[in-house]
């Protein structure tokens, strides 16, 4: 008994000591010979294979960066100092890029703007975009809300507020996926430096606008006004001077009527929806001494 | 002079209450929830012949599996955090099915690792309803086979009437196996009457064939299958056993014999025809049912298992996707020799 | 000349609960004039036309308001007599905004359109004919809003044999075909006539379906003075669907992406034929429809003769408002219509109908999976597999989706309809081709 199990013991790692050094061999004669340094960039990019670069994902971005002396900076999810380093292993020198970040340029969340209709379909912008009338929101010209930008964020970096997408600028690497996105077109990269933006879209009557949404841009130029080098109009609507934005200070000195121009860090804190919570019980009144009759 | 319009005498739909959806406006009134009614009505009659043959074991292995089933499919919705689903019925329907194809011995214990392995590891874990390649019922009665051969053969005698042998109808095809005359005797119309009826061991719900049949009668009314399914599943086995019973009639039974006993019928009219797991074109349907009907009489015939109904519809599960695509249908218009340039040939993008 | 001894039944269709007799029984009614019409500048498909009035030009009823900006595009006139007023933005039927041309009514409604009466028209020349139909603006009343004089004008390799019209009104409530066929019984045929002569065809044919048999008798009446054959068809939605009437009518199948002229056949709604006639005998362009109101919330649902311009709000009014709560109110019949989220939409040149529907009426669609049950592919005309497909759509494989034919589907709705997952099977296929659409325009550009 104890004969049988150890030959065929013995025959079983026999055979795979024979077929491991096989496999060993063909592994090294068969080798694929890369470029050690195609390997060492790859490491060093995301590798979220998003396609921002515009090459079919990270391993061919490395690729074309070593072979092809692509620039490294057309990665939009890599830091300054990962580039550095990529510039250190393939000796040539990487561009400098500025930090873009993508923006929703719309306030309208369900508590905020109003309804046309109840809406009931595919839940997903690009679908209900195609029905006519566009979603459930009167303005059409907002943010439907069903996520499709959320969903094709490959950071996770969309969050959608009571059915209004919102961009958490430290988790975007501007890859641009959102942007094509949006049936709407609400989405643009800019420079993530930016803090203050004009969150609308809207190219309606701008007395028409107050009643689709409770912070519509009424274009009434009062930021333009307040300084020339920070706003500008751009196809109608009134937008942030990119090449020269304004800091959060700002805000407070121009005193938008509505409230569209914002910080982003108070913009993205928009309260989601719940039913107002009922008033503190008043503290009960000293009671009055009183008076006897 | 025109006439004023007096709005304030007049009711209007107020905008913003309205609803928005694209086309059509009006759908009929099915529902799944009421398709799997339907279904387990048309199996009333299968249920009523099991509580009249096998009493409180038939009872019992109903509760248990349908039981089962429903709280395996809420535990994984709730575990999964997903709105719960078993308000449609379909674990109420794999239950019953999956009691149907269980034997009278069958053990708590066995009706609780079937149910479970049909609703979470073949339904849920593929995605939920619809989504599943495989028949669960089928699927976990071969689980079941394979895994606790024991228990799953555990056949007793029926409350009335008496049976030729102690054994079960397929069974007893090993015992007349090697005489032309013992397999006649089995195939003699007296014993086709008792299969028939379902005065025989098997399966809780597979014996009677007739209550099978007023049900699969039932599911072809309400259109709640393709026909086309459980004709070529029976019709396959009665010709393919029919030639192998002419060419030697001492290997198997005549083909009458064949489909009154054991899974064919319960199989054909219930299983195979499962909506999820079954072709969508009506060539591809007939396709499925001649492979599942050839399937089963291969190892009923040659195999080493004495019933294949359950492997070959999984088998033949595996093979739908396959089948889909062969057996496609041209949309209306589709002319070979038509030069329209928007018109596209199958499998070509310009 | 040949009559078909039996129509052909086409693939799946479905019967959906009829609701005809809310308004097939009751009279059309004109409606009253209104002080202010918005008349949608773009009612055709083609090049938009261009308003050729400024704001405080007095104009007449009938007067052109707007010219064509194209050979594939249709002038509008103005429904009654008045000024003009501004040119607004008011919903559109599809979702969106578009142009309108308001007219101010003074009241008179006096016609002035400047086109001469043709009442000897079987001896006038066909482009003379085609000319006129061109200036009367006249366009598919169906639905689909094509010019008719480009329909009427195939091109010379097309060689054209039947004129088939299209009164079987198939889809559920509406019922302004059949009132038009019943009331002005004559014109369409004499319209049909007309239309006959201009393609030069003698096998006419004008399918109804059996549902309609007053309608039936009364064109059977008078049909062969004009050289008509009426042919009652099975009661099926789609029926009237332009590829299964020809089908049923004449056995010839329109190859997938092709159009009824491959097979020889020019469709024209009834509908369109009577506004031939007004056009060539009277002289009068488009300026009103036939329109059905109904639903069973609307107070008094019926048939009424309403001018372009005016809107949903003021159409409700006439059929005497709503009586229980809508949850939809819809233009056109329910398996196709658009549903609106404005009572401000005005009535098009194929604004066939104002449907309202209850709450348990409508359809409620969910994000159930697919079942596989294969119902759709039973019931689809096209013959495509709306299920499938579908499931494509929701993981956005819309190369797959290609290939499986949806660019073929006509959207009419049979496959939704009859999905007992309550999937928006429609809105899916809608999706796809919106994507494949952008796909191969991004690829042309590419290659320009």
């Amino acid at each position: 008994m104890l004969i049988t199990i150890l030959v065929s013991a013995g025959v079983v790692a026999a055979v795979g000591l024979l077929l491991g050094a096989l496999i060993g061999f063909t592994a090294k004669k068969f080798e694929v010979q890369t470029d050690p340094k195609i390997e060492a960039v790859q490491a060093l990019l995301p590798g979220a294979n998003c396609g921002g670069c515009g090459y079919a994902g990270c391993a061919d971005f490395a690729g074309a960066i070593v072979t092809k002396d692509a620039d490294p900076s057309g990665c939009s999810a890599c830091s300054d100092a990962m580039l550095a380093k990529i510039a250190e292993v393939t000796g040539k020198a990487a561009g400098k890029k500025e930090k873009m970040t993508a923006v929703v340029f719309c306030s309208g969340s369900f508590s905020r703007s109003e309804k046309a209709a109840d809406y009931n379909g595919v839940l997903d912008c690009r679908s209900a975009s195609i029905v006519a009338g566009g979603g459930g929101k009167a303005c059409r010209f907002g943010c439907l809300g069903y996520g499709s930008c959320a969903r094709a964020c490959p950071f996770g970096a969309i969050e959608i507020r009571d059915g209004l997408a919102v961009v958490h600028p430290e988790l975007c690497r501007a890859c641009g996926k959102c942007v094509n996105v949006c049936p709407r077109k609400l989405i643009r990269l800019v420079p993530a430096s930016a803090q203050v933006h004009v969150y609308c879209n809207s190219l309606e009557k701008p007395a028409k606008r107050r009643k689709l949404c409770k912070i519509p841009c009424l274009a009434c130029k009062k930021c333009i006004r307040t300084d020339e080098n920070h706003m500008q109009m751009q196809g109608g609507l009134v937008r942030v001077n990119y090449s020269n934005p304004p800091a959060p200070s700002f805000v407070e000195q121009v005193k938008c009527p509505t409230g569209a121009l914002q910080v982003e860090e108070l913009h993205r804190k928009l309260e989601p929806f719940k039913p107002a919570a009922p008033a503190p019980k008043a503290a009960p009144a000293a009671p009055k001494k009183e008076e006897s009759k | 002079m025109s006439e004023e319009i007096e709005k304030n005498k007049v009711a209007l739909p107020e905008p913003g209450s309205l609803v928005l959806s694209t086309s059509p406006h009006v759908q009929d009134g099915d529902s799944i929830a009421r398709i799997m009614v339907k279904v387990l009505i048309c199996l009333l009659p299968a249920i009523a012949a099991s509580v009249w043959f096998f009493r409180f074991d038939a009872v019992r292995i109903l509760v248990y599996c349908a039981s089962f089933c429903i709280f395996a499919e809420y535990g994984w919705t709730l575990a999964t955090r997903q709105a719960p689903t078993v308000n449609d019925y379909s674990a109420v329907v794999t239950g019953v099915i999956l009691a149907l194809n269980l034997p009278p011995g069958a053990p708590w214990w066995l009706c609780f690792v079937g149910s479970v392995f049909a609703i979470i590891i073949v339904k849920e874990l593929f995605g939920g309803l619809g989504q599943n390649p495989f028949n669960p019922a089928a699927a976990a009665r071969v689980a079941l086979l394979v895994g606790f051969a024991g228990p799953m053969t555990r056949w007793a005698p029926p409350a009335t009437g008496s049976l030729i042998s102690g054994a079960t109808p397929l069974g007893a095809i090993h015992a007349a196996q090697g005489s032309a005359d013992a397999m006649a005797q089995l195939g003699c119309n007296e014993n086709l009457m008792k299969l028939f009826l379902g005065n025989v061991g098997g399966s809780i719900g597979e014996t009677s064939a007739l209550a099978i049949l007023i049900g699969g009668v039932g599911l072809m009314a309400f259109r709640l299958i393709k026909w086309q399914i459980p004709l070529a599943m029976i019709g396959t086995i009665f010709v393919f056993t029919g030639i192998v019973h002419l060419a030697a009639p001492g290997l198997t039974p005549s083909p009458v014999y064949h489909i009154l006993s054991g899974g064919v019928m319960i199989g054909a009219f219930f299983m195979a025809t499962d909506m999820v797991t079954s072709p969508i074109t009506p060539l591809g349907a007939l396709v499925f049912g001649v492979v599942i009907g050839l399937l089963t009489c291969v190892i009923r015939i040659w195999g080493a298992y004495p019933e294949g109904v359950s492997f070959s519809i999984v088998i033949a599960n595996a093979l739908v996707p396959l089948i889909d695509r062969m057996c496609y249908i041209r949309p209306f218009g589709w002319h070979s020799h038509s030069a329209s340039a928007l018109q596209i040939r199958r499998g070509e993008i310009k | 000349m040949n009559i078909p001894i039996k129509t052909w039944h086409f693939h799946g269709g479905v019967h959906p609960a009829d609701g005809k007799a809310l308004s097939n029984s009751v009279p059309a009614q004109r409606a009253p004039l209104l002080d202010r019409y918005t008349v949608a500048i773009q009612q055709n498909i083609g090049a938009p036309p261009k308003p050729v009035v400024a704001k405080g030009d007095a104009v007449k009823k009938g007067q052109l308001i707007a010219e064509p900006g194209g050979f594939v595009s249709a002038p509008v006139h103005a429904p009654t007599s008045g000024t003009v007023g501004d040119i607004v933005e008011v919903p559109g039927a599809n979702g969106g905004a578009i142009q309108a041309i308001e007219i101010i009514s003074d009241g008179k409604d006096e016609w002035g359109s400047g086109l001469e009466p043709i009442p000897n028209w079987k001896n006038t020349d066909r482009e003379v004919l085609k000319k006129r139909i061109a200036e009367a603006g006249i366009v598919g009343m169906g639905g689909a809003a094509f010019p008719t004089h480009v329909k009427l004008s195939p091109p010379p390799e097309k060689v054209i044999d039947t004129l088939i019209l299209n009164g079987a009104e198939c889809e559920p409530y509406l019922t302004a075909d059949h009132r038009l066929m019943l009331e002005r019984t004559e014109a369409v045929l004499e319209g049909a006539a007309i239309a006959a002569k201009i393609l030069r065809v003698d096998r006419v044919f004008l399918g109804i379906e059996e549902n309609k048999p007053d309608a039936i008798a009364a064109l059977n009446g008078k049909a062969k003075d004009y050289g008509v054959t009426v042919v009652p068809l099975h009661v099926r939605y789609p029926q009237g669907g332009e590829k299964q009437l020809i089908y049923a009518l004449t056995g010839r199948s329109v190859a997938t992406g092709g159009l009824p002229m491959d097979v020889g056949c020019v469709v024209q709604n009834v509908g369109s034929c009577a506004a031939i006639r007004d056009a060539v005998v009277e002289g009068h362009p488009l300026i009103e429809r036939y329109t059905t109101v109904t639903g069973t919330p609307v107070a008094n649902p019926g048939t009424w003769i309403l001018r372009l311009g005016t809107t949903v709000e003021q159409a409700l009014t006439f059929a005497g408002g709503v009586k229980s709560r809508a949850a939809k109110v819809i233009m056109g019949g329910p398996m196709m219509g658009f549903a609106q989220t404005s009572l401000g939409v005005t009535i098009t040149k194929n604004s066939s109908g104002i449907l309202l529907l209850q709450w348990q009426e409508t359809s409620g669609y969910t994000s159930n999976p697919c079942i596989r049950c294969g119902r759709c592919v039973r019931a689809c005309p096209m013959k495509l597999l709306p299920g499938p497909v579908s499931v494509m759509v929701e993981s956005e494989h819309y190369d797959e989706a290609e290939k499986n034919y949806v660019m073929d589907c006509m959207e009419c709705g049979v496959c939704t309809y009859v999905c007992p997952a309550k999937r928006p099977l429609v809105q899916h296929f809608r999706r796809a081709k919106a994507e494949i659409n952008a796909k191969r325009r991004a690829a042309k550009a590419k290659q320009a």
